[in-house]
């Protein structure tokens, strides 16, 4: 492993350009790949052709894939190498992050060697159609149709909240092919073209400003048969597979600034009352991270995390949210800048705003309450 | 950072558990309260502790003690929780233990390891004056005198320190602080017991002049802070181990009855404005557990940061077993008011373990100063 570990950093050390080691300053510095992408600077795209080619943009993933069939060991080693010298992350990606695990777990061989590779390279940008306006925490009673037409599917009805969905170039998407049975019955999970005849998106704006969200539309879209992930109306299995997932990902926001070292380099003087908050929430934040670093460790022991992804969703973005109300009672007057350079446009405050969003996406906090719940405390349903 | 347990962890804690809910479960305690048991702890259960070797956990091989370490500690403690077992693990096994080993000299390792390991001499540590504890604010003087000290002062709140044959009085001194092996019978000693709410015991001892010698120093005479550092961070991951154990069980026992109790024809535990209590105070017990676990380890790997770590710790712990407690008592309802269920009896000594050797106020603020803010 030291080995591995000489070789990484030398290649890392000869290949990160000097750019990409620095802090990300904005939402256009992560590299999100993509037909439409536009690459912020030539050093942007040589970093992500470079690790790509490597198969480092998705490191643990089998190498027939794209991937760099690194062990576990080895690509935290790769991690730890790329914290150490400030690497940037060559590819943000719902393809690595969401798709390719489903793929992998429940593709078959053929969508594998079809979708992964572009994944990897970041040619293809994926977005996530889950959510519709009237199935939001009771997913399951979704109701985009998807109608067999012999060799293809015809698709009607509305997703929101479609992250990125506007700039995505494919969708993997929950449709209803069976509205006969129960609600989970019925659901599947198939991927189509977001530039197919039919599709259209528009975007959200939300408190923050922006809008990274979007609502999407299908009318009468075609998607062949062989779209299809898994078994026809068996999507749900998919389904919960991801969103625990995600959850997960949800959860774990890395590694954050410790407020004491922002009170620090602002020289804030918060008053007694505000920093017994702070300390209150410093040593909540450090029994978290040190849950999170548990339950890796039991998952690598071999033990399901099962439910308890939703302890770490729900306490990971509660946690989040009061993070950055403490960061907004420390800056004061300058956190609620909206549009100057001081303020690198309201950064903070549209963050903050940003964060509300994280104990509903996902499962909402009060979801992730009900499965606590029912499936660890074994409290009786209503 | 070992924030699983290990096959020998596991066995031990499968054997500490069985052998708590068997000779020591929460009827014992009722047993000693309502009999006004004279020690407040069962002197054959601490015989079958020493036999067990939990009251050498920390003791060095090499004086006859098991040294398993401190997380081996901390799961004999959270057992010692679950079941709420008196005993003089903490003051003895743990408390002084610890400071025997890290400060002691060898004649006197030599005399007091092999009492601690047979059961036979149990310890008190007397640290605290006043109302809330506050280790660097010591009043109690030692003042020379011949060739040695005379002890005057008062300590409260010193645990087990009715029934302890000998006691570590942490003293002010010329130069510092410094700790000093008192026995019981020292001339010019007044112990008065208190029974506390938990119907666990401490004293509150008097020094009238008490009069000791250069032998009876631990250590060497102004070493009392480093001493304390390394009793107090012992002393408060074990606490939050209990503290873990006691309101580990009390949240169970909460929701066992959740999953019975009825009303308005059905399970209450069907309601979810009590479903989202319970499965809050789930999660903050499994970060709780984190929180002694990492304590625990960094005791072991005695690393720079042990005494912010455990401090952190103590400060969690302190606030999660209460709301275990209290979330027990209100969810329990009235039945939770009785004296007849055991929720009361953990609410009552999660009170005193919160408070012992620090509450989260006091960690709180020692961990901002920590950090610089």
């Amino acid at each position: 492993m030291e080995e591995f570990r000489k070789e990484t950093r030398a290649w890392l050390e000869e290949n990160c350009p000097p750019k990409m080691r620095e802090p990300l300053r904005n939402e256009k510095d992560a590299c999100w790949g993509g037909r439409n992408w536009v690459f912020q600077s030539e050093d942007q795209k040589i970093w992500l052709e470079r690790m790509a080619a490597k198969g480092w943009t998705a490191p643990s993933w089998p190498k027939e894939y794209g991937g760099g069939g690194l062990t576990r060991a080895e690509a935290k080693v790769l991690q730890q190498e790329m914290n150490a010298i400030g690497a940037r992350s060559p590819l943000h990606s719902f393809g690595i992050w969401m798709l390719g695990p489903a793929l992998l777990k429940f593709g078959s061989e053929e969508q594998r060697l079809r979708y992964l590779p572009e994944i990897c390279r970041g040619e293809i940008r994926w977005c996530q159609g889950y959510s519709e306006p009237n199935a939001g925490s009771d997913l399951a009673s979704l109701a985009t149709k998807a109608e067999d037409k012999g060799d293809h599917f015809l698709v009607n009805g509305q997703k929101v909240w479609t992250s990125y969905a506007d700039q995505a170039d494919w969708i993997f998407c929950l449709v209803r092919t069976d509205n006969t049975g129960k609600k989970h019955h019925g659901i599947s999970f198939v991927l189509f073209d977001m530039e197919s005849d039919g599709v259209s998106t528009k975007p959200i704006l939300l408190i923050s400003g922006r809008s990274p969200f979007c609502e999407t539309f299908f009318e009468d879209v075609k998607v062949p048969k062989e779209n299809l992930v898994g078994e026809l109306d068996k999507g749900w299995s998919i389904a919960k597979y991801l969103l625990t997932h995600e959850r997960e990902m949800i959860g774990d926001y890395g590694e954050v600034k410790p407020l004491s070292q922002i009170i620090a380099e602002n020289c804030y003087t918060p008053n007694p009352i505000l920093r017994a908050k702070i300390a209150e929430f410093e040593v909540d934040a450090w029994a978290f991270a040190q849950t999170m670093s548990r339950m890796v460790m039991e998952a690598k022991a071999g033990a399901s995390l099962g439910a308890k992804s939703s302890m770490l969703k729900y306490y990971g973005t509660e946690l989040n949210k009061r993070r950055y109300e403490l960061m907004m009672d420390l800056a004061g007057h300058d956190g609620l800048e909206w549009e100057s350079e001081r303020s690198n446009d309201g950064q903070l405050a549209r963050s903050w705003l940003r964060t509300k969003g994280n104990s509903i996406e996902g499962g909402t906090s009060e979801i992730q309450l009900n499965i606590i719940s029912k499936h660890i405390l074994q409290l009786p349903g209503a | 950072m070992a924030l699983l347990l290990n096959e020998d962890e596991k066995m031990l804690q499968e054997s500490a558990q069985g052998f708590f809910t068997e000779k020591a479960p929460v009827k014992q305690l009722r047993e000693l309260r309502d009999t006004q048991d004279e020690t407040g702890y069962s002197k054959p259960l601490w015989a079958e502790m020493a036999e067990m070797g939990f009251a050498s956990v920390l003791v060095p091989e090499e004086y006859g003690g098991v040294d398993m370490g401190f997380m081996a500690a901390g799961l004999i403690s959270e057992e010692m929780g679950r079941n709420l077992t008196a005993s003089p693990f903490l003051s003895t096994a743990v408390l002084a233990a610890q400071a025997l080993k890290s400060h002691a000299n060898d004649e006197q390792k030599n005399t007091y390891f092999p009492q601690i390991c047979s059961g036979e001499t149990t310890f008190a540590v007397a640290v605290d004056e006043t109302n809330k504890h506050n280790p660097s604010g010591i009043s109690l003087m030692a003042a020379a005198s011949g060739n040695g000290f005379k002890l005057h002062g008062k300590k409260t709140m010193v645990v087990d320190g009715h029934t302890a044959d000998q006691l570590l009085v942490v003293a002010k001194t010329e130069n510092g602080t410094t700790v000093f092996i008192v026995p019981k019978d020292a001339k010019g000693l007044e112990i008065e017991r208190t029974i506390m709410a938990d119907s666990r015991n401490a004293a509150r001892i008097t020094f009238d002049n008490v009069e000791v010698t250069g032998e009876q120093v631990l250590g060497l005479v102004g070493e009392g802070d480093d001493i304390l550092d390394s009793v107090l961070n012992a002393g408060r991951a074990i606490l939050a181990a209990e503290m873990l154990g006691a309101s580990s069980q009390v949240a169970e026992n909460t929701n066992s009855y959740l999953r019975e109790r009825k009303q308005f024809g059905r399970i209450i535990g069907e309601f979810q404005a009590l479903q989202h209590r319970a499965s809050h105070l789930y999660c903050e017990l499994e970060l709780a557990r984190s929180a002694v676990y990492a304590a625990l380890t960094a005791l072991d790997k005695s690393g720079d940061d042990v005494g912010n770590v455990v401090g952190m710790a103590k400060a969690k712990l302190g606030s999660v077993a209460k709301l275990a407690a209290l979330e027990a008592v209100q969810l329990h309802g009235g039945m939770g008011m009785t004296d007849e269920l055991d929720v009361g009896l953990y609410l009552k000594r999660i009170r005193v373990t919160q408070e012992l050797l620090g509450d989260s106020d006091y960690h709180l603020e020692n961990s901002a100063k920590g950090k610089g803010y």
